[in-house]
C-alpha cells in the first residue's frame, strides 16, 4: 500500500500521472455567466505550495465556492487556467481530472444506498483497482480517521453520527491518494463542538498525509484555525488579500478585510501560538495557581483566564504538571511591542512570537 | 299464459339434476368445494395461468415504455408535461369503454393483444410518476459527490441514482401490478382469457356463485401474493433502506 507519511511523498501507484501532494495554481481565472453584467470570479491568481491548506474566505456571494469548483471543473472557466503540479486542468477530460481531486462537500454527499467500504471505495473503483488492494486501502483509511472498520465498515450512512459522516466523506476523498483535495465549508453543518474536534482532525491528518488542500469557509476563526494561507475574496470574486494568518491579522491589506477578519484581530492572533511557544516568566516559588494553565493553551486562552483571575499571575504546568513558569497580562501585553522591536533583526529570542508574526 | 317462457331454456345451476354433481352443488349453497376441485385442472388453473401472463407481460411492458419515458424526462424536463396528460388520458378513460373502443381499432379486434393494450395503458401513469419521483428524489449532494468523484452521467445513473430510486421504482411496480390484476378480469370481454373468465360465464349465465368467487378469490390471492413478492424484492435489492438512524 502505497500512503504518504510525515512529509514524505508518495506515488498514489502505477498508471497514474500525479505525485501524491502537488501545487496548484490559479492564474487569471474569470468566471462569468451568460446574461450576468457582473463576473463571478474578475482575475484570481492564488499559487498554493504543495502540501499547504489555502482557504478561501469570504462573505456570501464572494465566489469562494465557485472558485473552488472551478478547479475540479463542476463549472466550467471563462477565462485563464489553472495548474495542478504545473498541468493545466484542462489538458484531461474532467471526469479523469475528478478522479484525481479528492472532494468533500458540506452535505457530505455520501450513497446512502452503500455501505460505509463501499463509499470509501468509489473512486479506486472508477480508476480499477483490484479488490484486495482497495479492501487494504479503505481498512487503512477507517483507522486513519479514527473509525473501527470492524465495526462501521458494514454500516449505511444513515447509521453514523454527523460526526462520523463527514469523516467518512473525508476518508472517501482520499482513497485514491488525490494530490488535491478540495473541501466545501465541510464542518459547517456540524454543532460548534464536533466541528473544532473536526478541525483538530484535520490538522492532525494533513502532518499525516501533506496534501495540498483548498478549504472554502465564511468562517473567519475557522480559516485562522485550518489554513496556512488564507484568500480573503470580495463580492465579483475579486481578491481582497492572500497572505498568512498572521499577516492578515497584523496587515489587513484594506478597510474591507480589517473589518472581515474582525475588530478583535488582536486577540484573534493570540490565538494562533500557544503559551509553549512563548519565554515564560520564572515561578515564584512551587505554589501553584488554581487552576493551573497546561503548556498547550493558546495564548489568548491564557489572557482570559488570567483576567477571570482578576489579573493575578497564573502557572503554567507542563504534561507532566510541573510548574514551569507564570502567565501575566505583563507577559501578555508585551508580545506584540517585543515582536516590534525585535522585527527586523531576525531575532525570535525571549519573548518573539515567531508564530504570530507574519 | 305468455308464448315465450320467461325461464331459460338451459339449466340455471350447471349440474342440477345431474346425479354425479355434489350436493353442495344440487342444494347451490354459496360456496361448493366440491366444484372448485372438479373444476380446477380444467377452469381455474388455466384462467390463473393465462390471468398472471396477462399480468406479467402488462407490467413488463408498462414498466419498459413508462421508465423509459420516466429516463427522458428526468433528462428533459419538457417531456414530462406530454406524458403526464397523455398517461392520465389513458388512465382516466374507464376500462368498459377502453376494451371495446380498442376492439374497434383495425389490426386489434378480438384479440390478446388488444386486452394487453388496454392493460398496458392503465400501467404507464403510474410507473411513469412514481419513477420520476424516484429520480428527481436522489438528494442533489448525492449527484454533486458522485460526478464530483469523477463518475460518468452514466456511471451517476447506473450506480447512484437507478439504486436510490428503486424503492419508488418497486412501489409503482406494486400499485400498477395490483391494479393490473384487478383490471385483468374484464379482458375476458375481448379474449379469452384469465380469471376473468370463470366470473363473466358465472355473471351471464348462472345463479350459481362458487365459480364466480372461486375465481375472484384466486384474483385476490394473486394480487396479494405479486404484492408480497415485489416487496421482497425490494427488501432483497435495498437493504439500505430498511436500516433506520440510530
Amino acid at each position: 500500500m502505497t500512503t504518504s507519511n510525515d512529509g514524505q511523498p508518495a506515488t498514489v501507484g502505477e498508471g497514474s500521472r500525479l505525485p501524491s501532494t502537488a501545487g496548484l495554481e490559479l492564474r487569471d481565472v474569470e468566471k462569468r455567466y451568460p446574461g450576468q453584467r457582473d463576473a463571478a470570479i474578475t482575475s484570481l491568481s492564488i499559487e498554493v505550495p504543495a502540501g499547504e491548506v489555502c482557504v478561501l474566505v469570504g462573505p456570501s456571494g464572494s465566489g469562494k465556492t465557485t472558485a473552488m469548483r472551478l478547479i475540479n471543473r463542476m463549472i466550467p472557466l471563462s477565462g485563464g487556467d489553472i495548474l495542478i503540479g504545473g498541468r493545466s486542468i484542462l489538458a484531461s477530460s474532467p471526469t479523469e481530472l475528478r478522479r484525481q481531486i479528492g472532494y468533500v462537500i458540506q452535505q457530505v454527499g455520501l450513497f446512502p444506498h452503500q455501505t460505509v467500504n463501499q463509499n470509501i471505495a468509489t473512486v479506486p473503483k472508477l480508476l480499477g483497482w483490484e479488490r484486495r488492494r482497495i479492501a487494504a486501502r479503505v481498512r487503512e483509511l477507517l483507522e486513519l480517521i479514527g473509525l473501527d472498520p470492524r465495526e462501521v465498515g458494514e454500516r449505511y450512512p444513515s447509521q453514523l453520527s454527523g460526526g462520523q459522516q463527514q469523516r467518512v466523506g473525508v476518508a472517501r476523498a482520499l482513497a485514491a491518494d488525490p494530490p488535491l483535495m478540495l473541501m466545501d465549508e465541510p464542518f459547517g453543518a456540524i454543532d460548534p463542538i464536533t466541528r473544532s474536534r473536526l478541525q483538530d482532525e484535520l490538522l492532525r491528518l494533513q502532518r499525516q498525509v501533506r496534501k495540498t488542500i483548498v478549504f472554502v469557509t465564511h468562517d473567519i476563526d475557522e480559516a485562522i484555525k485550518i489554513g496556512d494561507r488564507i484568500a480573503v475574496l470580495r463580492e465579483g470574486g475579486r481578491l481582497a488579500q492572500y497572505a498568512t494568518p498572521p499577516e492578515l491579522l497584523m496587515n489587513p491589506a484594506d478597510a474591507f478585510v480589517a473589518e472581515f477578519v474582525g475588530a478583535d484581530r488582536a486577540l484573534k492572533r493570540l490565538g494562533l501560538a500557544t503559551l509553549a511557544d512563548v519565554e515564560l516568566p520564572a515561578p515564584n516559588g512551587d505554589r501553584q495557581s488554581d487552576p493551573p494553565l497546561p503548556l498547550s493553551a493558546t495564548i489568548k486562552d491564557a489572557l482570559s483566564a488570567v483576567l477571570a483571575a482578576g489579573g493575578t499571575p497564573l502557572s503554567v504546568v507542563d504534561e507532566h504538571g510541573k510548574v514551569v513558569g507564570l502567565a501575566t497580562l505583563e507577559l501578555i501585553g508585551g508580545l506584540f511591542a517585543q515582536r516590534g522591536a525585535a522585527s527586523g533583526s531576525g531575532d525570535s529570542g525571549p519573548g518573539s512570537l515567531g508564530k504570530l508574526a507574519p | 299464459m305468455s308464448p315465450i317462457p320467461l325461464a331459460a331454456a338451459g339449466p340455471v345451476i350447471p349440474s342440477f339434476g345431474n346425479p354425479n354433481a355434489y350436493a353442495c352443488e344440487r342444494a347451490n349453497r354459496l360456496f361448493c368445494w366440491g366444484w372448485v376441485s372438479k373444476n380446477w385442472s380444467t377452469v381455474l388453473w388455466p384462467a390463473l395461468r393465462q390471468h398472471v401472463a396477462l399480468t406479467v407481460i402488462a407490467v413488463g411492458v408498462g414498466f419498459a415504455i413508462a421508465t423509459t419515458l420516466a429516463l427522458l424526462a428526468y433528462r428533459y424536463r419538457r417531456v414530462e408535461q406530454p406524458v403526464i396528460v397523455v398517461t392520465t388520458i389513458f388512465y382516466t378513460i374507464p376500462s368498459l369503454a377502453l376494451f371495446e373502443l380498442l376492439v374497434g381499432v383495425p389490426g386489434l379486434g378480438l384479440s390478446r393483444t388488444t386486452a394487453e393494450v388496454a392493460l398496458v395503458s392503465y400501467t404507464l401513469l403510474i410507473i411513469f410518476r412514481n419513477t420520476l419521483t424516484g429520480f428527481r428524489d436522489v438528494p442533489a449532494e448525492v449527484r454533486e459527490a458522485a460526478s464530483g468523484m469523477g463518475m460518468t452521467a452514466r456511471q451517476v445513473l447506473l450506480r447512484v441514482e437507478l439504486p436510490m430510486a428503486l424503492p419508488a421504482i418497486i412501489a409503482g411496480l406494486r400499485i400498477a401490478t395490483v391494479s393490473t390484476i384487478a383490471l385483468a378480469t374484464i379482458a375476458a370481454l375481448i379474449c379469452d382469457q384469465g380469471l376473468g373468465v370463470p366470473i363473466l360465464s358465472a355473471i351471464s349465465d348462472s345463479v350459481f356463485k362458487t365459480e364466480l368467487i372461486a375465481a375472484g378469490g384466486m384474483a385476490v390471492a394473486l394480487a396479494i401474493a405479486a404484492d408480497g413478492l415485489l416487496v421482497g424484492v425490494q427488501r432483497l435489492l435495498t437493504p439500505w433502506a430498511r436500516r433506520h438512524a440510530r
